[in-house]
């Protein structure tokens, strides 16, 4: 690990005011930052800790919504009543991720943060134009089974998002809080994370300086239930080949609304808002949810290994939404 | 040959003796011994796979705070390669000196070491090393790379064998299936890190090593530095396992030992994780063609198997594949051959079950495919082809219990119900799948020297330079004691893992058990004779009679006439502190018997088609391997190893990029190994527990390998019993099984 310069907060002004340009990090859990640093690829001149700050609590809006604060562990989350019962597929997506201790140390505000776990971004040496603007992507004909997506690529970055975190929040839809130099503003939480395109480095909205404080959720959709539905090789600890997040609302056998966020697939977490449309108004059958499945992987990009996450990924929107709607003993 | 120990003690279950230590953290490891001004060494690793060192700028590191030193092959002092020897006791698989000269090999390799006053200062100013490199365009990165462009394999002579006319054989079979089985490149991945902690006294060398093999390493080390073994000390009390990847010394080790003593402090060297995946050994991809000719009957009439591996660019290293075949299954007409092609990896090495658990993997499953293209039940077919004798050395087997292995797992798995069309058992969403395979591996034994002391104050010492490697040796060593002498587990005290211990074996093999085992019994005894002479001497409790009149049991000395006398008053009344025994042991003994162990998987899988999901549901595991020592520590060997063959059969790949030949998942998150959710929701493992007395007196013939075997077969056999797919390639993927 290289020397680096360490401050800690003690409000956020005094964080947003002590991360002093690009070569600054804010560390919370530090989960993603100080592996990434241990192994020389990220390599911050000046670590911010906002350890501390007072972004713990969840609190219900008066218009239904939730307000996270940044600092809320991944644990706390997913075992928060609220979230248990009105969120089912944000807890089942936290609860899916990393490992107990992982999820006690990693926050709400870092899990939004999390880096890509391609391979040839964390060697160091290959070919990653997010590492390295303008050297290229070495996933591309290389190994790319298991973190690289098949939604949302370009010819420059494929890497999978890799939380399940955010997933669920795609699905549930949000509003990310941020606190910079010029003051607060929010950030709608689809717009927060940016497709690779042709500037894969830049993977989010926030600008220089910019410090996350809160998730607000929206409000639960009315008589809707949810699930989350994470495919990978090992039952657990291991980032998805596909994952599915829904929330459906049904009146009789017919969908009234629905929301379908995947995960593993996707270089940001992926809205599948057509698919979404094509359910609305339909019977609540297999034959429905197959429909909305192809929908959503419409025009997706295969590359040489991971081609099977296509039937996979509609495979978790299916069994997900299956789920979702079956009777209820 | 001795009488049989027969005690209770013996086949007992009991916890490990060590458990406390470890619980308190008072098990010290290689990597905990920070003595005395000690430095830190980190290494900077090839980032190409083959080429050459152009230049190494350091002038950044250089100025890094705390830098002591940076080592290179330009900066390094003259080394002595070891002649890796088995038979000399100094067998090493990297032959090559690290920092020998300024070519790379492979992509890891240690390419510079810095020495600094910490850790992370190290780490640091390695990370500010720049290496230039002339990269070769076309590395050879895999197996099918080696056998495209990697020239002409060579042939593993000694590890091949043949009888009758196999190929003839073949041709004129009634049923033939001629399969190719691929097995990838596996790692280790124990859980404690390589670690070195060197320090020279007076031109003497101690080394902290995580070792499974202190006597190898200590004469490893004497060899590289030119030293009389004697003055070089290793030390392993405990590892963090190694599954074979801490056998031999590997470069890391010579390297913290140089450092060492060209700057005058104790240096720790710890190989990180990823370079644990390059540097510190490997299980080398296969490629194994079966053939199998069969007559109607479902007799094997010919069986052919011939395996290739890659090897390292610098050394050879055969994966015997054909180990097992050669002698499981009665055949008049059998080959098996071993190749080996260079590939730019560092040099493989013994990986749990090495030889057998990819051997196994494509036997059992060819032996699978053969039972279905004879309409046979696969356990069947195995026993319609049992023998009971070795027909590879032409000896009978010294104990052999396969048949009741199938048996009793069959049973207790519920194999006769099994509905032999494929897909046909289902529950709910899943499709239920029942393979099984034959589990299968050599009983050997080394030469071995222990020492025991029966001390006056009521307990008794026993040392060897084995180690325990998590595997229970600690507590059978003291059961052994426990077994002649009566003296109760915890007043024995055991010391394993230093060179300067009589002289153990190398804690692999499965034969540490086997081997060290009869040196402690003889040990004992021989303190015993020792007690005796003092007793019948004068002053002595039994002062003017006969030694051979003399018995021991319980602690106590009896003379046949109603007299007993504890052996610490036996001690005390001479004032002597203890009555020592030294023993010498040889190996297995030869040209009456072959020496193996038997058992049998049976599995479960489960395949959601809906989701692609596959699980291991159920195992049960019936093993032959002779006397059990310790039921608890065994059957957990046998669990361990079950996880293994999961970990194998469905997760466990190195993989490396076919374009630069770096190491794409050199990591604990990308290198799947199986977790606690993957383990199966039941899990038997039958002890078979028939003693092998012709082997050595306790009968036993160790259990460290042999559940790893077989398992992968045992797996892909019920994957194919669910799906209907005959997955020949590890791991089983589930995009593998996903296409129509």
């Amino acid at each position: 690990m290289r020397n680096f310069e360490y401050q800690k907060a003690d409000s956020v002004n005094a964080a947003v005011t002590a991360h002093a340009g690009q070569a600054s990090s804010f560390v919370a859990g530090g989960t993603t930052l100080l592996d990434l640093v241990k192994i020389d690829i990220m390599q911050p001149e000046r670590v911010v800790d906002v350890n501390g700050l007072p972004l713990y609590d969840v609190e219900a809006l008066d218009d239904g919504r939730l307000k996270i604060g940044a600092m809320v562990s991944n644990t706390d989350l997913a075992y928060h009543p609220t979230v248990v019962e009105k969120y089912a597929v944000l807890s089942e997506a936290l609860l899916s991720g990393a490992s107990t201790s992982l999820r006690n140390k990693a926050t709400t505000g870092g899990n939004v943060m999390q880096r890509v776990r391609c391979p040839y971004f964390r060697d160091g040496v290959s070919a990653c134009n997010k590492r390295e603007p303008g050297s290229g992507c070495a996933a591309i004909g290389g190994h790319n089974r298991s973190v690289h997506a098949v939604l949302g690529t370009s010819e420059q970055c494929i890497a999978t998002h890799p939380s399940d975190m955010c997933v669920a929040m795609a699905a549930i839809g949000a509003k990310v809080l941020v606190t910079g130099p010029n003051g607060e503003r929010e950030i709608d939480f689809l717009d927060f994370h940016l497709l690779p395109g042709d500037s894969p480095e830049k993977e989010h909205a926030l600008d220089v300086d910019e410090l996350i404080t809160h998730v607000v959720l929206d409000a639960p959709i009315e008589g809707s239930r949810s699930t989350y539905l994470k495919l990978r090789d090992r039952a657990s600890y291991q980032f998805a080949l596909a994952s599915s997040g829904v929330i459906v609302a049904t009146e009789g056998n017919t969908i009234r609304d629905a929301r379908i966020a995947l995960g593993g697939v996707g270089t940001k977490p992926w809205r599948a808002r057509e698919a979404e449309q094509a359910l609305i108004g339909e019977p609540a059958t297999e034959q429905s949810f197959k429909k909305a499945a192809e929908i959503a992987f419409k025009g997706a990009t295969p590359y040489e290994h991971n081609a099977f996450k296509i039937p996979l990924g509609q495979q978790a929107i299916v069994r997900s939404l299956t789920h979702a709607t079956a009777a209820r003993a | 040959m001795t009488d049989k120990i027969q005690a209770k003690i013996i086949g007992a279950s009991k916890p490990r003796i060590d458990g406390p230590q470890k619980l308190r953290g008072e098990a010290m490891y290689a990597a905990d011994h920070h003595l005395p001004n000690m430095a830190y060494a980190y290494g900077v690793f090839s980032t190409v796979a083959s080429g050459t060192i152009d230049h190494i700028d350091l002038s950044k590191a250089k100025q890094m705070p705390g830098v002591i030193d940076i080592f290179h092959h330009d900066h390094f002092p003259d080394l002595y390669r070891t002649p890796s020897s088995f038979a000399q006791e100094n067998k090493v698989d990297e032959t090559r000196l690290p920092f020998e000269d300024g070519k790379v090999y492979y992509p890891g390799q240690f390419v510079a070491l810095v020495v600094a006053d910490t850790f992370a200062n190290a780490r640091a100013a390695a990370y500010a090393v720049k290496v230039d490199y002339s990269a070769d365009a076309e590395p050879i990165a895999t197996l099918s790379q080696a056998l495209e462009r990697g020239g002409e394999p060579k042939t593993a002579k000694s590890s091949g064998h043949s009888r009758g006319n196999p190929d003839s054989a073949y041709e004129s079979s009634t049923n033939r299936i001629d399969v190719t089985y691929v097995t990838p490149m596996e790692t280790h991945n124990p859980m404690e890190m390589h670690a070195s902690t060197a320090s020279w006294e007076n031109g003497d060398l101690v080394l902290y090593e995580a070792s499974q093999g202190v006597i190898f390493a200590r004469n490893v080390m004497a060899k590289v530095f030119g030293l009389a073994p004697e003055r070089v000390e290793v030390r392993s009390p405990f590892i963090g396992s190694g599954f074979g990847s801490k056998l031999w010394i590997w470069p890391h080790a010579i390297a913290a030992a140089a450092a060492s003593r060209e700057v005058g402090r104790p240096v720790q060297l710890v190989v990180p994780r990823q370079q644990m995946f390059t540097t510190t050994g490997h299980r080398p991809p296969t490629q194994q063609q079966i053939r199998i000719g069969a007559d109607d009957n479902g007799k094997l009439t010919a069986l052919t198997h011939d395996s290739i591996n890659t090897t390292s660019m610098v050394d050879t290293y055969v994966e015997s594949t054909g180990s097992c075949t050669k002698s499981l299954y009665d055949c008049e007409n059998l080959r098996v051959s071993h190749a080996t092609i260079g590939a730019n990896h560092g040099t493989p090495t013994s990986m749990r079950a090495p030889g057998a658990a990819p051997g196994l993997f494509a036997l059992e499953s060819a032996m699978d495919e053969m039972a279905e293209k004879l309409n046979m039940d696969p356990l069947e077919f195995r026993k319609a082809n049992y023998t009971e004798r070795d027909q590879s050395m032409d000896l009978p087997f010294s104990s052999i219990h396969l048949m009741e292995a199938f048996d009793k797992g069959a049973e207790k798995f519920g194999w006769a119900k099994r509905d032999h069309a494929v897909g046909s058992m289902r529950d709910g969403d899943e499709i239920i799948g029942w393979g099984m395979a034959a589990c299968n591996w050599e009983a050997l034994k080394m030469n071995c020297d222990a020492r025991v002391s029966l001390r006056a104050d009521g307990t008794a010492y026993a040392s060897c330079a084995t180690q325990d490697i998590g595997t229970g040796t600690y507590t059978i060593v003291a059961q052994a004691v426990s077994s002649i002498t009566g003296i109760p587990l915890d007043k024995i005290e055991v010391e394993l893992g230093d060179s300067s211990y009589p002289s153990g074996p190398v804690s692999g093999g499965s034969w540490a058990t086997a081997t060290t085992l009869p040196a402690i019994a003889e040990a004992t005894r021989s303190a015993i004779e020792a007690l005796k002479s003092y007793a019948i001497g004068d002053g002595g409790a039994f002062a003017g009679a006969k030694a051979d009149d003399l018995s021991f049991d319980d602690g106590k000395l009896s003379d046949g006439d109603g007299k007993s006398v504890a052996y610490t008053d036996v001690l005390g009344q001479l004032k002597l502190a203890n009555a020592d025994g030294e023993a010498h042991t040889p190996g297995a003994p030869q040209g009456e018997y072959s020496f193996r162990s038997f058992g049998a998987h049976f599995v479960e899988v489960r395949w959601d088609p809906g989701i692609s999901r596959l699980r291991v549901s159920r195992v049960v595991s019936a093993i032959d391997v002779g006397q059990i020592i310790n039921e608890k520590t065994s059957a957990n060997q046998v669990e361990g190893a079950i996880a293994m063959g999961i970990g194998m059969a469905l997760f466990e790949a190195t993989e490396y990029d076919e374009r630069s030949g770096l190491p794409v998942n050199n990591n604990y998150a990308e290198y799947l190994v199986p977790v606690h959710a993957d383990q199966p929701d039941s899990v038997d493992v039958i002890l078979l527990d028939h003693p092998d007395y012709a082997f050595n007196e306790f009968g036993a013939r160790g259990i460290g390998e042999i559940g790893v075997t077989g398992m992968a077969a045992a797996v892909a056999n019920a994957v194919h019993h669910a799906t209907g797919k005959r997955i020949r390639e590890l791991p089983i993927r589930l995009e593998q099984l996903m296409s129509a």
